[in-house]
């Protein structure tokens, strides 16, 4: 395979990646700058950093996110993987087709589309915008990301786990809980992480079903940035950067080692 | 006493009209859409047997063992279990267990985690399921790897550790879909006499599915022979193989010979047979042939003696050219063309070292056998 | 063992239980459809019935700002009535106003400018990756997801800096002696290709490579073996097998920016003109709900196809994985 992996395959890859990086390394190399013209290097300052903190309405904002994240994705997470099991594990039942493309609709859905009917809805009912509205419109379309990822895994599942477990004498409620669950949760976990992240990234949803006591950290970010860029938001970037890349990154290490680990087990028992 | 392929057997409640079937099949056919995997099936099975389901893939055997299980329900007939109709009890509610052929051990559990699951769900009490587990961990010999997990073991463990598993609650029945079938060749012939050993002891009632026919002749008692989702024989592996009832049987077990022709003569036992060319074949046990009837004779390859030269007194002789031939160590099978261009496929058993008269391509040969050395098939 | 350890329950008992346990199995197995599906219906479906009801009403200087409002006390006369109040005249305004039609064509445009040119730069990159060294793939994979996870608003914020005429790229022109007067890029459409390419560009990758790793090189090679010249062989065999990848990447690209925000409000200025920035001002500045949902209206009508390739390519795929 390496004969084929030749130098146009590794410019493309090389300069690809420079694409996708060096913008986010940029921000984050000048989150440091002394000076406040953001474009001009002055010198390592991480004052831009301590501003940040002083900042009680930014402070207040990302708190209100947090919540949101943590319960949206809380919620996403257990209502996706049950549209992942109703997609994989019931292949004919009424409304199957209007129901895979209310899953798959809003992973592409214009965001503003989907902020404005929800809007309008929550309006409809009465229901004030604040807290609870972002958080319902969060678990709505990120349930959705959750329940592609879980379907995946779902998909190479081994049914003849679960009839092994119903044939020893679990209830299928049990089954699902002492197997099913057990042998997917990496990817439930993931499909999480997943919906925690676009729950924190999202802006335009958020504007739309947001009320008064409720801005989110990118709400907040947003109204700065149109007044222009300062060093201080570069900060706040970097930060929010730094928790998801450093959530990925451990995640994916563990993984790797997990399958490192079972790799070496698995030579090991087969050659003794 | 007299028996089809030199085997007495004291266990044969088969033959005993007042023996109660354990697990019976009545007039079960199961569909799947368009699809009849299983079709107006009846069977009967008794306890403490080893019964094997043998056919190829997609005769209906691995649903009919899912439907015992409790995985699939039939679209029409029932099946009983003890006496007790099985319909509409879920698979956990089944006394019957079984082993999978992934084997289907759950990743996230130890070995012991594994073998006591099925207990755990029943319920019994902490340390009877310790002691119920030390037993099975000792049954299987894999008592050191108790707390492994199933990736750390080698795949023969694994098929030990499935095993334990699905016996562990002692089940009346225990169904084994394909239990050798990702075992290599060696290893698969050992736990042959395992499996056969452990049914012994424990006294259960074994029901295997399995594609190969030299597996369901080692292990079981009696082998039923599947084709499209219908029984075509059900007798003991000697029988299947001495005295199959069709064509298909015949030429699903072993290597065999079909001699095709009509029914020229036909007394109370004997018939004579003529083949297209006239060459006769006289046999005895001609069955139900009627004369005139069109028929099979089949004849396997070991029952015919190849010689160089017309051998003296054989009920039936034939003469050909030694067309091809395979030495194997063991034996050396021929393909005899005959005069008719028939080829016939004959081995014989290579007890000494060296030959007196070793045969060679194109010489001329001799096939000859004995009337009841093979069995005339009307289907 | 033929007495058997298990309990040997009353006959009766026995059959009264696993009538009940298949009735709670065949429930609680159907709430798993049942949860999901009301809660999507409730919170994506119904709202874009009222959208699309919304789109219908008048504007009115009240709160909610249209009339007329749900009035469920109403029962089904007054619902009757509300409908008779119903009118086109919200479209009939969209079509009469050319900034609409102008703001729909030039998302259109965008979008498939900026889809093309994703397509052009990700399918070396993903080929790049497919060819990788297997050790090396999984590493690739994650690097090309992880900006995914980062903000989308960061990584289009970060482009500010680097774009303005004073910002980092025009520093470097300068200073390699490229050019002596800054570049205008932000706030024209360049900028709006280049934030689109950028933020798109995993979503334009990761079905490539997909479809490309599944490819077995050898077929390249047996092409190559029967006289086929590389560049003729890339054309008939690499680009054909990757077409569902291709297909795959170019929707999820451009579907979503075609309705793009952020994009267009943060890179392209006040001058341009896209239909998502067009949606959001009716609403927030001109708070004139019923025009922002009959923009809303069109905009999906338009997408409704391309939506509906982007499920059927779906479905195929799971079917393919199965």
């Amino acid at each position: 395979m390496n004969a084929t992996w030749s130098r146009f395959n590794i410019a493309s890859i090389v300069l690809g990646f420079a694409f996708l990086y060096l913008p986010i390394v940029l921000l984050i190399i000048f989150s440091f700058n002394e000076s406040k013209l953001v474009t001009v290097w002055a010198g390592f300052s991480t004052k831009w950093y301590g501003e940040l903190f002083r900042n009680q309405s930014l402070m207040d904002a990302a708190w209100v996110t947090a919540r949101v994240g943590v319960l949206s994705a809380t919620f996403a997470t257990i209502l996706g993987t049950m549209a992942a099991l109703a997609l994989t594990r019931y292949t004919r039942f009424r409304g199957r087709v209007l129901f895979s493309g209310m899953v798959f609709a809003p992973l592409v859905m214009p965001e503003v589309i989907t902020g404005l009917s929800l809007l309008l809805l929550f309006v409809a009912i009465g229901l004030d915008r604040g807290f609870l509205t972002v958080t319902l419109a969060h678990i709505t379309f990120s349930m959705c990301f959750v329940a592609v990822v879980v379907q995946s895994r779902l998909m190479t599942f081994d049914r003849s786990l679960e009839e092994a477990a119903m044939d020893l004498g679990a209830t299928p409620v049990k089954t699902f809980f002492q197997i099913t669950l057990p042998v997917i949760l990496p990817a439930v976990i993931s499909g999480w992480m997943l919906a925690f992240t676009l729950s924190l990234d999202d802006l335009v949803i958020a504007s739309f079903t947001s009320g008064p006591g409720a801005t989110t950290l990118p709400m907040k970010i947003y109204s700065q940035v149109r007044l222009g860029v300062t060093p201080e938001i570069n900060a706040a970037c970097t930060i929010l950067i730094a928790i998801v890349a450093t959530g990925v990154i451990i995640a994916s290490l563990v993984n790797k080692r997990r399958e490192v680990q079972r790799l070496r087990d698995e030579q090991a028992a087969n050659r003794g | 006493m007299k028996s089809l392929g030199s085997i007495r057997r004291s266990f044969s409640p088969w033959t005993d009209p007042a023996a109660k079937p354990y697990i019976v099949f009545e007039n079960v056919t199961k569909k799947f859409g368009d699809f009849t995997a299983v079709n107006n099936l009846s069977l009967t099975i008794y306890e403490r047997e080893f019964f094997a389901l043998l056919g190829a893939s997609g005769c209906g055997k691995s649903t009919l063992l899912r439907m015992l299980a409790g995985f699939d329900e039939p679209t029409s007939g029932r099946i009983l279990l003890d006496g007790q109709d099985m319909r509409g009890i879920p698979p956990y509610r089944r006394p019957v267990n079984m082993m999978f052929q992934s084997y289907a051990l759950f990743p996230h559990m130890s070995v012991e985690q594994n073998i006591a699951f099925g207990l755990k769900q029943e319920g019994m009490p902490k340390a009877d399921i310790d002691k119920r587990v030390a037993d099975m961990l000792k049954l299987v010999k894999l008592e050191q790897f108790a707390k492994r997990k199933p990736h750390q073991l080698s795949g023969g463990q694994r098929q030990r550790v499935a095993l334990a598993r699905s016996v562990a609650k002692r089940p009346k029945v225990l169904l084994l879909d394909e239990p050798l079938g990702a075992l290599d060749k060696k290893l698969r012939e050992e736990t042959q006499f395992e499996l056969m050993d452990l049914q012994q002891n424990l006294g259960l009632t074994f029901v295997v599915v399995t594609h190969d026919q030299e597996e369901a002749m080692t292990m079981a008692d009696r082998i039923a022979i599947l084709d499209k989702g219908q029984v075509m024989q059900v007798a003991t592996p000697a029988e299947v193989y001495e005295a199959p009832v069709s064509r298909f049987v015949a030429g699903f077990v072993g290597n065999v010979n079909m001699l095709e022709g009509t029914v020229a003569e036909r007394s109370e036992k004997t018939a004579t047979i003529k083949g297209a060319s006239g060459a006769e074949i006289r046999v005895e046990n001609a069955g139900d042939a009627t004369a005139g009837s069109t028929v099979a004779f089949a004849i396997r390859p070991e029952k015919i003696k190849v010689s160089s030269k017309k051998p003296d007194g054989a009920a039936n002789v034939m003469e050909g050219e030694i067309y091809d031939l395979a030495y194997l160590g063991d034996m050396t099978v021929y393909h005899v063309r005959l005069a008719d261009g028939q080829v016939v496929k004959a081995s014989a058993l290579n007890s000494s070292r060296i030959t007196e008269d070793p045969l060679s391509w194109n010489d001329k040969a001799w096939i000859s056998f004995a009337p009841d050395a093979g069995v005339v098939l009307t289907r | 063992m033929a007495e058997t350890t298990l309990a040997t329950t009353p006959s009766a008992s026995q059959e009264a239980v696993p009538q009940q346990g298949t009735w709670l199995a065949a429930l609680t197995g159907r709430l798993v459809i049942i949860i999901p599906y009301a809660w999507l219906l409730i919170l994506f479906l119904v709202p874009f019935l009222i959208v699309f009801k919304i789109s219908l009403s008048q504007t009115a200087i009240a709160m909610p700002p249209y009339s007329p409002t749900f009035d469920l006390a109403g029962g089904i006369s007054g619902l009757w009535e509300s409908f008779r109040e119903f009118s086109f005249d919200n479209y009939l305004w969209l079509t009469e106003d050319p900034l609409y039609f102008n703001a729909y064509v030039s998302s259109v445009v965008i979008a498939a400018i900026s889809t093309f040119f994703a397509l052009l730069i990700g399918f070396p990159i993903a080929y790049g990756m497919a060819r990788a060294p297997a050790t090396v793939r999984p590493l690739l994979l994650m690097l090309v997801i992880l900006p995914f996870w980062t903000s989308f608003l960061i990584r289009v914020y970060a482009w500010i800096g680097i774009l303005k005429p004073e910002g980092l790229l025009n520093q470097f022109l300068i200073w390699t002696g490229l050019i002596d007067q800054p570049l205008i890029i932000l706030n024209t459409h360049s900028a709006i290709f280049i934030g689109i390419v950028y933020s798109y560009l995993p979503f334009m990758v990761l079905p490539l490579y997909s479809a490309l790793e599944k490819m077995d090189y050898s077929l390249i090679e047996a092409a190559q073996d029967l006289g086929c010249p590389p560049i003729s062989a890339f054309w008939k065999i690499t680009f054909p097998l990757a077409m569902p990848g291709i297909v795959a990447g170019c929707l999820l690209v451009f579907i979503p920016a075609t309705g793009e925000f952020v994009i267009p409000d943060l890179l392209g200025g006040s001058q341009t003109l896209m239909i998502g920035k067009t949606l959001w001002n009716e609403f927030f500045s001109n708070r004139d709900w019923p025009v922002s949902s009959a923009v809303a209206v069109i905009l999906l009508l338009m997408l409704v196809v391309p939506m509906m390739f982007f499920q059927q390519a779906q479905a195929k795929a799971q079917e393919q994985g199965r």
